[in-house]
C-alpha cells in the first residue's frame, strides 16, 4: 500500500483523514475512540474561556443531503479541557484544539492556557452571537486574531474559514498575513428550516449551519481557490463522506481532509476513507502528492 | 429526520409531578427506546416510551414544565424512536424500577407477557403518592413495592426489595430509574451483571451520534445511538454511577 503519511500545517499525520471540529469532540474518550478507529488526527469541540450550555433544542435537523445544526458552542471552558486533551492524546495521533473567542486577546489567552498539538481558530461558526463568523467575515479581524494567537501559542495555528462571505480567498489571505500555518475550509453554511405545521423555525436558535453532502461542492470550490492563491496549506472539510469525496478534495488542493457529518455512519468511516484512498493511489500508481492540487494544474 | 407533528390525544396525571401523554402517531418504538420531544419555542428533550403511543414525564425543568402546560389537542414535534431498546431474553424476567424510570419497564413487561414470558416486578418510589403504574405491574405478575418512607410496601430504597428474590432464577433483569438507584442495584448484584440490562440517561443534544455530549467514559460510547440500554457489566467499568456531564460538558454528580 502507498504511504498516506502527510505533512499538514506543521503536523505530520499518519493519514490525511481527520475528525472535524464539533463532532464527537466533547470528551477525551470520544476523541481517542476516533483516533483508535483510524483518524489521522482529531480536532476538539470548540473551547471558549467560560463554560457554555449552548442553544436550546432542537439543535439538529436532518435535511435533504445534509445536517443543519445550531449547537451554540457548548463547552466546559478551556480550563476544564486539558485533562480531556491529555486523554485524547493517548489515541496516538495529533490533537488539535479548536478555540473561539470574541477578541484577539481572548483567543490568545486560551491558546496560552492550553497544551495541544495545534490550534484551530474557529472564526467561522455561523450561529453564535459575538463569535465565529461574526469576527471571521472581516479580513482585518482574521489577521489580528491569527497574529495574536501565533504570538501566544507554541504550536501550529490553523484558521477555519467561513464560506458565508463573498470572497473566502480574501479571508484566507488575511489568515496567511497573520502567520497561520494552514487554513481549514469550510465551516457550515448559514441556513435554516421551518416547521410547516406551525411556522416555527425548527432550530432552537432559529438558524444554524448546514453540513454534509449538500455543501461538498461549495467546499471543493473553496479549497480549489484557496489552494491556488495561498502559499500555506489548505485542509479540506465539508461533506466528505467517502474516499471518492476525499480524493476530490485532495485534487482541489487539500493536504488533508476532515470528516464530520459522515460520523453519523459510525467510527468506521475513517478506515473506510483511508483504505479507499490507499487503494485508489495504488490502482493509479500515484502518490498523494501526485494527486494533490491536480485540478489546479489542468488549466 | 425533521420533527413529526403530533397532536396530544389525552393527558393523565399519574402522580403529583408525573403525567402521561397520549400521542396520535404510531412510531412503533421498542421498550427502552426514546423520542426527542420538541416543545416549540422552548426546547427539545428525550423521553422514554411508557407504551407504544405514550410518554410518561416527570416535571424537572423548563421544558417538562412547558410540556405540562399543554393539554389534549396541543401539538408537539417528535423525532424518533431512537436508541437500541431492551432485548427480551429467556422465559422468566425481573423488572427493577425506580420512580418515573418504571415507565419503560411497564411497557417492556406488557410486551414480555404478550410473548408468554413470566414477569416479576420490583419498583420503588419516594412515598405512596409517587407510585405510578401499580395496576399495570400487578397485572404482569408478582410485584414488590418499596417506598423510602415506608408508606407502602417495604420501607427503604429499591435495593431493600432485592432480598425477596433469588436473582439466579431470572433469565434476565431489566433496570431503569435514577442513576444512584441503578448504581446501588448493580453494585450489589455484580455477579449477575452479565444478565442485567440497564436503561440509562445522559445529556442528549443531537440524538444522532455526532455531537458527543452523551459520550460515556472511558470508551467514548455514544449513549444516544449505542444505548440507552447497556448490559450492566459494561457499565461497571464506566463513569456510570460516578459522574455525568451536563449541557456544557462539565462533569457533575450523578444524582437523579
Amino acid at each position: 500500500m502507498p504511504s498516506l503519511t502527510v505533512h499538514a500545517g506543521g503536523l505530520t499525520l499518519r493519514n490525511p483523514v481527520m475528525l472535524a471540529a464539533g463532532i464527537l469532540g466533547t470528551t477525551g474518550a470520544s476523541l481517542r475512540r476516533a483516533a483508535l478507529a483510524g483518524a489521522g488526527g482529531v480536532v476538539t469541540k470548540s473551547l471558549g474561556s467560560v463554560p457554555r450550555d449552548g442553544h436550546p433544542g432542537p439543535t439538529i435537523v436532518q435535511v435533504d443531503c445534509g445536517l443543519l445544526n445550531a449547537m451554540g458552542l457548548p463547552n466546559p471552558s478551556y480550563k476544564k479541557f486539558q485533562e480531556e486533551i491529555d486523554i485524547a492524546r493517548t489515541g496516538g495521533v495529533p490533537v488539535v484544539a479548536s478555540i473561539f473567542g470574541s477578541s484577539a486577546e481572548e483567543f490568545a489567552g486560551i491558546a496560552r492556557g492550553l497544551d495541544a498539538d495545534a490550534f484551530e481558530l474557529n472564526l467561522s461558526c455561523p450561529h453564535a452571537e459575538k463569535y465565529g463568523s461574526e469576527l471571521g467575515r472581516y479580513p482585518d479581524l482574521v489577521e489580528a486574531v491569527t497574529g495574536a494567537v501565533k504570538a501566544a501559542a507554541n504550536a501550529p495555528v490553523w484558521v477555519k474559514l467561513t464560506p458565508n462571505t463573498a470572497d473566502i480567498v480574501e479571508l484566507g489571505q488575511a489568515a496567511q498575513r497573520g502567520g497561520a500555518d494552514a487554513v481549514v475550509a469550510i465551516n457550515t453554511l448559514k441556513a435554516m428550516a421551518i416547521d410547516i405545521e406551525t411556522g416555527y423555525p425548527i432550530l432552537g436558535n432559529r438558524f444554524g449551519g448546514l453540513s454534509g453532502p449538500a455543501i461538498k461542492p461549495v467546499a471543493v470550490r473553496s479549497v480549489y481557490d484557496l489552494a491556488l492563491r495561498l502559499d500555506i496549506p489548505v485542509i479540506g472539510v465539508g461533506g466528505v463522506t467517502s474516499w471518492e469525496d476525499a480524493v476530490e478534495m485532495i485534487m482541489a488542493g487539500a493536504c488533508a481532509v476532515q470528516v464530520g457529518t459522515a460520523l453519523q455512519k459510525g467510527y468506521g468511516i475513517f478506515e473506510e476513507i483511508s483504505l479507499g484512498l490507499a487503494r485508489y493511489l495504488e490502482r493509479k500508481s500515484m502518490t498523494f502528492e501526485d494527486i494533490r492540487g491536480m485540478a489546479g494544474r489542468h488549466y | 429526520m425533521r420533527p413529526i407533528d403530533s397532536i396530544i390525544q389525552e393527558v393523565r396525571s399519574e402522580a403529583p409531578l408525573v403525567r402521561t401523554f397520549w400521542l396520535d402517531k404510531q412510531l412503533d418504538p421498542a421498550p427502552g427506546q426514546y423520542v426527542m420531544v420538541w416543545i416549540r419555542g422552548v426546547d427539545e428533550v428525550p423521553m422514554s416510551f411508557s407504551s407504544p403511543d405514550t410518554i410518561t414525564v416527570q416535571s424537572v425543568g423548563s421544558a417538562t414544565q412547558a410540556l405540562f402546560n399543554l393539554g389534549a389537542g396541543s401539538s408537539i414535534g417528535l423525532r424518533g424512536p431512537f436508541g437500541n431498546g431492551f432485548v427480551l431474553r429467556g422465559k422468566n424476567i425481573l423488572l427493577v424500577g425506580g420512580g418515573v424510570g418504571t415507565a419503560p419497564l411497564a411497557f417492556l413487561g406488557e410486551q414480555a407477557r404478550g410473548a408468554g414470558i413470566k414477569v416479576t416486578s420490583l419498583v420503588g418510589f419516594c412515598s405512596s403518592q409517587d407510585i405510578i403504574f401499580q395496576d399495570r405491574f400487578e397485572a404482569l405478575g408478582g410485584l414488590i413495592i418499596t417506598t423510602d418512607d415506608g408508606s407502602v410496601g417495604i420501607k427503604g430504597h429499591v435495593a431493600e426489595g432485592l432480598k425477596e428474590f433469588d436473582l439466579a432464577e431470572f433469565s434476565q433483569i431489566y433496570l431503569c430509574g435514577p442513576e444512584v438507584m441503578m448504581w446501588d442495584i448493580i453494585s450489589r448484584t455484580r455477579e449477575h451483571a452479565g444478565k442485567i440490562q440497564a436503561c440509562i440517561s445522559r445529556y442528549f443534544k443531537c440524538a444522532t451520534g455526532v455531537c458527543g455530549s452523551c459520550c460515556l467514559d472511558p470508551e467514548g460510547v455514544r449513549v444516544c445511538v449505542e444505548g440507552p440500554v447497556f448490559m450492566a457489566d459494561r457499565l461497571i467499568e464506566s463513569e456510570f454511577g460516578r459522574y455525568k456531564r451536563g449541557p456544557d460538558g462539565r462533569k457533575g454528580q450523578c444524582r437523579g
